[in-house]
């Protein structure tokens, strides 16, 4: 399938998922047929998690769907062709579908991640069990809300630059020029795109709901290495400086591990660490 | 844009970062006590000779005349590591999970990701919790006995008095504790992170699996040693180590009296 055409399926499938009321609980389970004579297509086993909130008298469920593998499938391709062909009620995030706008993470046999950039070749039996990410509010089966998670971490780190003087431009001068490294590391920073697997990763954040997580820390980060914000190490201790903050985090490094897109947590969180420590 | 805090004129505690900074540096200095510890007591495993010899050092007998040494010294020594102990063991305890569902939750999301690290973090949970226990009666022995480090005492005290299932206890629950502890420290705080703190992250993890194992080791072996000399002297109970070796051994007693020879001169 080219990408035109997996671009044209996503707009056919969204529009209908629009119209479609969830349905009655559905247990169905397969209806693709297995083909017999290819020796190197698979059925791939779905275990998808189903739930809707906003549903009266809905229950959590695991549903199995079974599939067959194509060439190069992602999850993404999977969950749509599953969408599309046995159950339109099923609800999950997609919009880029390369990795680039962060709506489509889930737990995929229990590493939270981006569907759209995980190959169903990477399963050898075959078996997939997909959850909504945990820590951030459901909207429905697969479908979280991390937005409003993130609007909120956005506005608690008051992520903008904060200059009092930025009022005071000249126009006619030239702009200070940035460090290129620092330029290079405030913009390995910006790659986040608030998937929110990290969240989901920590401990931490799961057991203390109003722990800032790793990717608020991240953003901060961002901001202290940046010479254009002129907030000072008090200030961002305001922010950061107790137990629902960098002191909260216990370094288990879920966030390391589980971020998509390989940012440096476990850096960026001691070098924030260190920086608060200093403060007096 | 102006920030908000300037403007809110409210200064946060400073008590979360010093709490934090206490507890990884009572956990350091811990950590390597415990390292430091096992390495002395595993003098056992070259002889009692070796083990008095290092018990006497350790009473500072070089300083005295008679060669009996200040066991103050170790009665002070003690104190501090239990006092440490103590304070590290409270501010542990604050980021324990404290209720059932904070409990439920961690189990919950270790089962889904099987993350090592996190697992880790679970494992120190369990074995700080058992030696707040195990290891207080230690200490609080060690603190009653200062004098009488010593190897035949020792080894009384693991087979006749019955301390051996809570050395063993101890001794499972140190070594993980510490060696996770100290590698986390490391992770936590960007400590020899290098150029790349991705693979040194690794070689930590490496370096700090093989202290786990090295000092298990070490450990079980001078707890097995022990327990041999203990159940042979468990007719001369509260007897003492003398150079001469008053009490016969096979096995041990020749490399005890050889090494002794030197020390009490
Ligand atoms: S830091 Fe990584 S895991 Fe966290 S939201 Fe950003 S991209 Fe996702
Ligand atoms: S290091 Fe661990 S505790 Fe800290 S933010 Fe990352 S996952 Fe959470
Ligand atoms: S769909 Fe955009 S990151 Fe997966």
């Amino acid at each position: 399938m080219s990408e035109q055409e997996t671009m044209n399926e996503i707009k056919t499938v969204s529009a209908q998922e629009t119209v479609t009321e969830p349905e009655a609980v559905s247990t169905q389970n397969t209806s693709a047929e297995p083909e017999k004579g290819n020796e190197t297509e698979r059925i791939l086993k779905f275990q998808i998690f189903r739930y809707n909130p906003r549903k009266k008298g809905d229950k959590p469920r695991m549903v199995t769907y079974e599939i067959t593998e194509a060439p190069g499938m992602t999850i993404f391709i999977a969950l749509n062709e599953i969408r599309e062909q046995q159950d339109p009620s099923i609800q999950f995030d997609f919009v880029c579908r390369a990795g680039i706008c962060g709506s489509c993470a889930m737990v995929v046999n229990g590493s939270p991640t981006l569907a759209c950039r995980t190959l169903t070749s990477k399963f050898p039996d075959g078996e997939i069990k997909l959850l909504p990410l945990p820590g951030f509010e459901l909207i429905g089966d697969l479908s979280v809300n991390t937005g409003k998670f993130m609007r909120a971490m956005s506005e608690r780190v008051e992520s903008w630059i904060h200059d009092q003087d930025a009022d005071k431009v000249n126009y006619d001068k030239l702009e200070e020029r940035m460090d290129p490294d620092v330029a290079e590391q405030i913009y390995e920073l910006e790659r986040c795109v608030e998937c929110g697997c990290c969240v989901s990763a920590c401990a931490t954040k799961r057991m203390r709901p109003d722990f800032l997580s790793a990717v608020g820390f991240i953003r901060l980060a961002r901001y202290a290495l940046d010479p254009r914000d002129k907030r000072s190490d008090e200030e961002f201790y305001e922010i950061l400086g107790d137990d629902d903050g960098v002191f909260g985090c216990m370094t288990l490094l879920g966030c390391e591990d589980y971020c998509p897109k390989d940012l440096p947590h476990q850096t960026q969180i001691a070098y924030l660490r260190r920086k608060m420590l200093k403060v007096k | 844009m102006d920030s908000y805090i300037i403007e809110s004129n409210k200064k946060k505690s400073r008590m979360p970062a010093r709490l934090d900074f206490a507890q990884s540096g009572t956990g350091l200095i811990l950590g390597l006590f415990m390292w430091v510890h096992m390495l002395l007591v595993g003098s056992i495993v070259l002889g009692p000779g070796a083990f008095n010899f290092v018990a006497k050092n350790m009473e500072l007998a070089f300083l005295s005349d008679t060669g009996h040494g200040f066991p103050i010294a170790v009665f002070f020594a003690v104190l501090t590591i239990f006092t440490l102990f103590i304070v590290h063991a409270l501010l542990g305890v604050r980021k324990f999970p404290i209720s059932w569902k904070q409990h439920r939750i961690l189990r919950d999301q270790m089962q889904m990701m099987n993350h090592t690290d996190t697992n880790l973090w679970y494992v120190q949970v369990v074995t700080g919790f058992i030696m707040f226990f195990a290891g207080s009666v230690h200490l609080y022995v060690m603190l009653t006995n200062p004098g009488n480090i010593d190897p035949y005492l020792s080894a009384d005290r693991v087979v006749s008095s019955h301390m051996w299932p809570l050395y063993l206890v101890l001794l499972v629950c140190v070594e993980l504790h510490a060696s996770i502890g100290l590698y986390r420290l490391c992770m936590k705080w960007g400590w020899f992170a290098g150029k790349d703190a991705k693979k040194s992250r690794e070689m930590l993890k490496k370096i700090k699996n093989r202290a786990t194992v090295f000092f298990l080791a070490l450990g079980a072996l001078a707890l097995l040693v022990f327990i041999v000399i203990g159940f042979n002297h468990r007719d001369k109970v509260g007897e003492r180590y003398e150079k001469t070796g008053t009490v016969t051994q096979q096995g041990f007693d020749g490399s005890g009296a050889r090494n002794a020879d030197g020390i009490h001169e």
